[in-house]
């Protein structure tokens, strides 16, 4: 058997080093993941798919420990992946959303895998859906993805999960202005953590009040939990929400949703194909680098450039 | 641009330490040399560790203890790396460890001690010296 199909049984088979190693090959070889994700593909699109996105300080990776607790008081089997940026400058990354959850490494229902931006814009790794694939695949009921502390645009995350969760807190500045912007609309479920705070009340009210301001119909509201990670108020009442949540995507939406992901994805994959096809040849002709110096020389915009080696491509 | 292998390092924290900065230095070092470091607090368990290294599929394990405890925890860790089949992660330790530990330390795997007062950069070269041997 080769190394890839000893992964891919592997991944099915729900083990944890083999998993691991697939996640890792989605990360750094690109050719040999199209081939895994194309043989475990038809094994995916059982889970139940959470993001969790927010600011800073919020506490989603406290928050996280919490939910997955509870979803093993449940019975159920849990992935996390927790994204963490990649300094543009060095190419580093401290992975550091571990520190909250480390005692749940030793539970053999739970899959935790740190993964940096690699400088991915949006909020989440390019390698965020096949990981969330492969967990999905090794038979993983519930997966939860971490976004990098987030603002007004990571918003990504609505390309890989099914319910988000918008964490915020009491404290925080002006973050409120901030998510009022992007990530606010993507939001299916609130949660002001920290809520034994003072002012976790005026946040609340903060984001009802945004709420009303959007006063287009529609068929699900998003509901604001208030929550202590620390101790885990409020978790259970959170895991019913997202239940609740998961529960009217299935009666309403969730092949509109899927549909849409599946959209998404296929044009990211098109586009991506055909770039850098395009590109390689541009290159092989020696036109590329012309260009270039064109528009170095201020000859020619770039958009304009694009545009005329496209025409003459596409004749 | 996105793809390539990056050096992925698990910087842990064995025993009843309660502080560590010099875990921090030599994470934030590694990752300002361009790795990926996994950071895990303290007061880590072996089975956390060696679980944690199996998740995240390190190529690295760096392991930081100031108690004295290392030949008590150490061993144990190693030999759970050889149960899960974790052969090929490059083991090194730093914190205070007697010189006179050192041999008995390396016997059972950890392949290099580094004392108080070690330049980050020594470490740096040391992990990417030993990663390209193995390509």
């Amino acid at each position: 058997m080769s190394k890839i199909d000893e992964i891919i049984n592997g991944v099915l088979a729900g083990n944890r080093r083999k998993i691991a190693k697939a996640i890792t090959i989605a990360e750094s070889s690109p050719e040999e993941a199209k081939n895994l994700i194309a043989s475990i593909y038809p094994h995916t699109g059982k889970a139940q798919i959470i993001g969790l996105t927010g600011p800073g300080g919020a506490g989603k990776s406290t928050l996280i420990e919490k939910m997955v607790r509870e979803y093993r008081r449940r019975g159920k089997t849990v992935g996390v992946i927790a994204v963490d940026p990649t300094s543009p400058f060095t190419g580093g990354a401290f992975l550091g959303d571990r520190i909250r959850m480390q005692e749940l490494s030793t539970d053999e229902g739970v899959f935790i895998r740190s993964m940096a931006t690699r400088n991915n814009p949006g909020g989440i790794a390019k390698a965020t859906k096949d990981a969330v694939k492969i967990l999905d695949a090794a038979g993983k009921d519930v997966i939860i993805v971490e976004t990098v502390g987030a603002g007004q645009s990571e918003v990504e995350i609505i390309k890989v999960a099914q319910t988000i969760i918008v964490i915020h807190a009491p404290g925080l500045g002006d973050e409120i202005q901030a998510i009022k912007a992007g990530i606010m609309e993507i939001a299916d479920i609130f949660v002001v953590n920290k809520a034994d705070r003072e002012n976790a009340d005026k946040a609340v009210m903060d984001i009802q009040a945004m709420l009303q301001l959007d006063n287009k119909e529609k068929p699900w509201t998003p509901p604001i939990i208030k929550t202590v990670a620390l101790t885990g108020e409020g978790v259970p009442k959170l895991i019913e929400k997202i239940e609740e949540h998961w529960q009217f995507l299935k009666k309403e939406l969730l092949h509109k949703r899927s549909l849409e992901k599946a959209e998404a994805e296929l044009i990211e994959a098109i586009k991506e194909k055909v770039t850098s096809s395009i590109i390689e040849k541009l290159k092989r002709e020696k036109r590329f680098e012309k260009v270039l110096q064109q528009i170095v020389e201020r000859e020619i915009d770039p958009a304009s450039a694009a545009e005329k080696l496209l025409n003459q491509e596409l004749e | 641009m996105q793809s390539g292998k990056k050096i992925r390092v698990l910087i842990a924290k064995p025993g009843l330490d309660s502080h560590d900065r010099g875990a921090k230095i030599v994470a934030r070092a590694l990752r300002d040399a361009g790795m990926e470091v996994i950071y895990t607090g303290l007061r880590q368990t072996p089975e956390q560790i060696v679980e944690t290294a199996l998740q995240e599929d390190v190529d690295v394990i760096g392991l930081s203890i100031l108690s004295g405890a290392h030949l008590a925890l150490f061993p144990r860790i190693m030999e759970l790396l050889r149960q899960k089949g974790l052969t090929d992660v490059l083991v090194f330790a730093g914190g205070i460890i007697p010189e006179e530990d050192i041999p008995e330390l390396k016997k059972i795997g950890i392949k290099e001690v580094f004392g108080p007062g070690t330049p980050t950069e020594m470490i740096i070269k040391y992990v990417l010296e030993n990663m390209q041997k193995r390509t």
